[in-house]
């Protein structure tokens, strides 16, 4: 499969190669290897405990894999600490909603665009011309992407008091404030109704097209997964089970196994 | 689409919270200059002195807002940074011979660099642990400045006595309100620049770390640095307080510097409205002059009275000044639509 790929000539935006995460004597990964192409969104699927939020969490340097390697644009990021991918164009969401509850929308979604700007604690304090600057544009960006998101009415409320949909528009938000190569979404579809999914299907399929994102989508519903994903890996125990287009992951007899149950199961 | 729409204005017919506001408006803050700029020429020389104290505690308040409301890391030792400050002005003014203006900054740039270290270590702990952590730092501070090593330069526990200053250019002031003036163009500027402190991206990364550590790493917070950068900050500004509280007192000594300043800025920050930065003033207030109306309503008991005032002020305002002020804005706004 890789193979193939590399024969048509265009190099992964992100390569995970054979990585293993050992908690203590749990093998939490075992040697999962993928590729991500520039615009494609990526469903990462797996029962739970499969293993989705550890390699997530490896991608996003909250954990170090105990081997194997992660490639970004060819350049392993496994060097970095946490606070520095954003900057290398990974962006992500959380699962439950990790938002900023005491600050405004609009205050989370320039918190968002941090890792873009820079500034120092005096210039700041002093609101040199070069700062004002940086902050208009900033603003620019963030009432963007407000508007393309629909939180417009909500820019100046405080985040913790909004319903949970709009939480996870917020989050959104917040990550492509930061123009990521790569959005990693950890369950979107998470807490919300059918028609809420159905939604969001639509939204991250417009991301990706009108803003040229490539999308890592971990994700428990099925059916979001299924319809939007260009291209599926599977996972169970640790291990990669089976990948390739949704039609191909879901004829997959493992992954049906996986899914529905053997009789140890 | 229109699913999507109807998912969006159903959400929004939920009341969610009105943005609060970290300062005061500028009518409000046009009016409160005003009354600190023409309240000295009315009162005695004693008056004016308690009036500077209080903007120097209330500078003192801040700066623990800025740490603790702004990136929420809490502070029982900020009476350490305080002394710092006091002792590097007293020290260079009368070892030295440094003019006292100049001794205002180099004691916020040798705190800042103490805050900034001591951050590192706290950086490990949180909440109660790095309160507590603190409270070691302020216990071991009047300590620490008996020694006898320093004695030469601090005069362990005599003290040491610092020159109040005269009036500039012949100004027909007295020193008290000279010294008065001078504190409140220092913390009006230094109120200015926390302002824009916190609401600059720096700030900004304060507050997300306060809200959620590992959501702001992720997008790119430098959460140690930010961290340590808060405390640095902090110090700093405490100990620009310590060392106008040094001129204004005339004298540093190791036992004015004990937990229990400590514990009191940290009582004026909550009567004040943790993260609500014109609360400081008001915080200030409550530490100053609220054990002395306890001391005026019983003299035998005046710390039972002080806490029973305290206990009725968290009581029925938990929020502290903040919530008086959001309360009284509310009472304005229904009054003027009548």
């Amino acid at each position: 499969m890789t193979q193939a790929q590399l024969a048509q000539g265009t190099s992964p935006l992100l390569a995970v190669r054979d990585v293993s995460v050992v908690f203590g004597g749990i093998i939490a990964l075992n040697g999962v290897s993928f590729d991500m192409r520039k615009g494609q969104i990526l469903g990462l699927i797996g029962p739970n405990g499969a293993g989705k939020t550890t390699l997530f969490n490896c991608l996003s340097r909250l954990y170090q894999p105990s081997s194997g390697d992660i490639l970004m644009e060819g350049v392993s990021i496994l060097s970095r600490p946490p606070h520095r991918i954003a900057e290398i164009g990974i962006g992500r969401t959380f699962q439950n909603v990790a938002l900023f509850p005491n600050l405004t929308v609009m205050d989370n979604v320039r918190v968002g665009a941090h890792s873009k700007t820079s500034s120092d604690i005096i210039s700041d304090s002093l609101r040199l011309a070069w700062v004002r600057r940086s902050e208009t544009e900033v603003n620019k960006k963030v009432q963007e992407i407000l508007a393309y998101l629909k939180l417009e009415d909500v820019a100046h409320t405080v985040v913790s008091g909004l319903p949970f949909g709009t939480q996870k528009r917020v989050e959104l938000a917040r990550a492509l404030a930061a123009d990521p190569k790569i959005l990693l979404l950890d369950e979107p579809a998470g807490g919300l109704n059918h028609e809420e999914v159905y939604v969001l299907g639509d939204l991250i399929r417009r991301i990706r097209d009108d803003r040229h994102m490539t999308v890592l989508l971990v994700e428990h519903h099925m059916g979001l997964v299924m319809s939007i994903a260009d291209h599926v890996v599977a996972l169970n125990f640790g291990k990669k089970l089976a990948e390739g287009t949704p039609a191909q992951v879901q004829a997959d007899p493992d992954v049906i196994k996986a899914y529905l149950g053997s009789k140890d199961q | 689409m229109s699913a999507a729409e109807e998912v969006v204005e159903g959400h929004q017919a939920v009341e969610a919270v009105p943005k609060r506001a970290m300062t005061l408006g500028t009518g409000t803050s046009l009016v409160v200059l005003a009354a600190l700029l023409i309240a000295p020429v009315f009162v005695k020389n004693f008056i004016i002195f308690q009036m500077t104290m209080l903007l120097i505690y209330g500078l003192a308040v801040l700066a623990l807002n800025i740490l603790t409301g702004g990136s929420g890391q809490f502070s029982l030792g900020q009476s350490a940074f305080y002394a710092v400050g006091a002792y590097t002005t007293a020290v260079l003014m009368e070892h030295f011979n440094v003019n006292y203006a100049l001794t205002l900054p180099i004691a916020g740039i040798v705190c800042f660099g103490f805050g900034f270290l001591f951050g590192q270590p706290a950086l490990r702990l949180s909440g109660v642990y790095l309160a507590l952590a603190t409270f070691a730092l302020a216990t071991a501070m009047p300590q620490l400045l008996k020694l006898n090593f320093l004695e030469h330069w601090t005069g362990g526990v005599q003290g040491l006595v610092v020159t109040k200053p005269d009036a500039p250019f012949g100004l027909p002031m007295s020193q008290d309100m000279w010294l008065y003036y001078f504190t409140l163009v220092v913390v009006i500027a230094i109120y200015i620049f926390s302002v824009n402190l916190l609401r600059s991206r720096s700030g900004r990364a304060f507050m997300a770390i306060r809200d959620n550590e590992i959501a702001a790493s992720a997008m790119g917070v430098d959460v140690a640095l930010y961290k340590t950068l808060a405390f640095g900050v902090s110090a700093a500004i405490t100990g620009i307080a310590g060392s106008l509280g040094a001129i204004a007192v005339q004298f540093v000594a190791p036992d004015s510097y004990t937990i229990t300043l400590a514990i009191s800025l940290f009582l004026g920050m909550v009567v004040g409205g943790v993260g609500w930065l014109p609360g400081s003033i008001v915080g200030a207030a409550f530490i100053i002059f609220v054990p002395n109306i306890a001391e005026g309503i019983s003299k035998g008991l005046s710390g039972a009275v002080f806490g029973v005032l305290l206990f009725l002020v968290i009581y029925l305002v938990p929020h502290g000044a903040r919530q008086v002020a959001i309360l009284g804005q509310q009472l304005a706004g229904k009054l003027r639509k009548n």
